[in-house]
């Protein structure tokens, strides 16, 4: 606090504003759905400013990272106890006049994983985080994020080689 | 060399994908996925499977950022929300029966020392001058100099807010003593009716933007902080409208919407 002062809060919000496209793109994967990621987005935002003033410091794109995936999996909570829960991937009309098939199924590959293992892949792969910001964006020790990741590359293998996972074969 | 000999994990496949892997590590692996062709494909489909990632979602990242993301737009709603989360924490204290210091939102805290300094010293410069007939100001509203002035005596650039829309307009301002001697700049504000209001600014070690709101009799104070520099609204003690006259300068003195510090 005593510091807090000498923070220069300009700084702060140009890094917030910079980290937007990438937010929307990591929302955009994490939910498969335009709207629910900006909305994710937006929520973001706003915590991120609500507590401006607490920020002490560090890196601001790992902080917002973590916000967000944390508001997605209480978003996925909530979700969870709702009766129906309708599949969102196909809330996007533009996506789907493409004719790139492999795009389609590897949202489906995605849509396959836990919510754990998504998050550290996406966060990886298309964030480009490094093993230990995830661990501190997962709040887990990097073994852990290895791990999920591990097991989340395996699973979008099984699922684009054709082994549909235990639970589509069901049906 | 000898690493050559040690088995290659998993875990260091991943990290080889990924970039983690230290140098040195990263030629055993490359000789040995040359001569394990399965873990050759493994990784092969893992880039791959990165690559379908990056250009399935890439886009949303290219995309202009709609309207309802735009940072300005939502500090702004963010600000007015705090504010009517304040204000209504001192009303609730109020109506309570009772009256002294509260802190943002439900948290209701006791005010740091700078806080209880910097609203004392507006307090007194407050009532030493608004009784004042003949000189309650140093320099006039109309000198071009009053802004710069007292903006480089204290220490950071200053605004008098525009409080018409409250019947109040700017008198002048002075330069004060402040905490340890320290200079701060003093604005008055007059209504039709006589009313005097001002805005006390310091340098101060309280840099929250709590809302407190203090009563000293006929008068009250309403301080903020925003980066070192402490505001205090002074006025005669109408906790509404001297909250939303505080409200008011607060929203144009608030250095992080000026986009320069």
């Amino acid at each position: 606090m005593g510091d807090g002062g000498e923070r220069d809060l300009g700084g702060f919000r140009q890094d917030v504003e910079a980290a937007i496209p990438a937010l929307r793109r990591y929302a955009r994967a994490l939910t498969r759905d335009g709207d629910v990621a900006d909305d994710l987005v937006q929520d973001t935002l706003v915590r991120a400013l609500r507590s401006e003033r607490l920020f002490l410091g560090g890196d601001v794109r790992s902080w917002l990272y973590t916000i967000l995936t944390n508001l997605n999996r209480n978003r996925l909570r909530s979700l969870s106890r709702r009766p129906a829960l309708m599949p969102m991937d196909d809330n996007d009309a533009a996506d789907m006049a493409g004719p790139e098939a492999g795009s389609r199924d590897i949202e489906r590959a995605l849509a396959t994983l836990v919510e754990d293992q998504r998050t550290a892949l996406l966060l990886v792969v298309l964030e480009g985080l490094s093993y230990r910001e995830v661990a501190e964006v997962q709040g887990v020790p990097i073994g852990t994020v290895m791990s999920r990741l591990a097991r989340a590359r395996a699973q979008v293998k099984a699922f684009l080689d054709g082994e549909r996972p235990a639970l589509r074969r069901v049906k | 060399m000898v690493d050559r000999d040690l088995p290659v994990t998993d875990d260091e496949l991943h990290a080889y994908v990924d970039g983690e892997l230290p140098i040195g590590r990263r030629k055993t692996v490359e000789a040995w996925l040359a001569v394990h062709p399965d873990d050759a494909a493994r990784v092969a489909a893992w880039r791959a499977h990165a690559e379908l990632i990056r250009v399935r979602y890439g886009g949303a990242a290219r995309n202009p950022v709609p309207a309802r993301l735009n940072l300005a737009r939502l500090a702004r709603a963010e600000r007015k929300w705090t504010w009517m989360a304040a204000a209504a924490v001192v009303s609730a204290f109020l109506i309570g029966g009772a009256t002294g210091w509260f802190g943002r939102g439900a948290l209701v805290s006791a005010p740091s020392a700078a806080v209880t300094t910097v609203t004392a010293e507006a307090l007194d410069a407050h009532k030493l001058y608004v009784t004042e007939v003949r000189h309650p100001i140093e320099v006039p509203a109309d000198a071009s100099h009053l802004l710069p002035w007292l903006s480089r005596r204290v220490g950071s650039t200053l605004r008098a807010p525009d409080l018409a829309t409250f019947g109040l307009k700017l008198m002048g301002g002075r330069l004060l003593p402040g905490h340890s001697g320290k200079p701060a700049a003093m604005f008055m504000y007059e209504s039709a009716s006589g009313d005097r209001y001002t805005l006390y600014c310091a340098r101060s070690a309280a840099p929250e933007t709590a809302l407190h709101y203090n009563v000293a009799g006929q008068v009250a104070a309403v301080y903020w902080g925003d980066g070192d520099v402490g505001f205090v609204v002074s006025g005669p003690a109408d906790r509404e409208r001297l909250i939303k006259i505080a409200q008011a300068a607060y929203e144009q003195l608030d250095r992080r919407t000026r986009g320069s510090s």
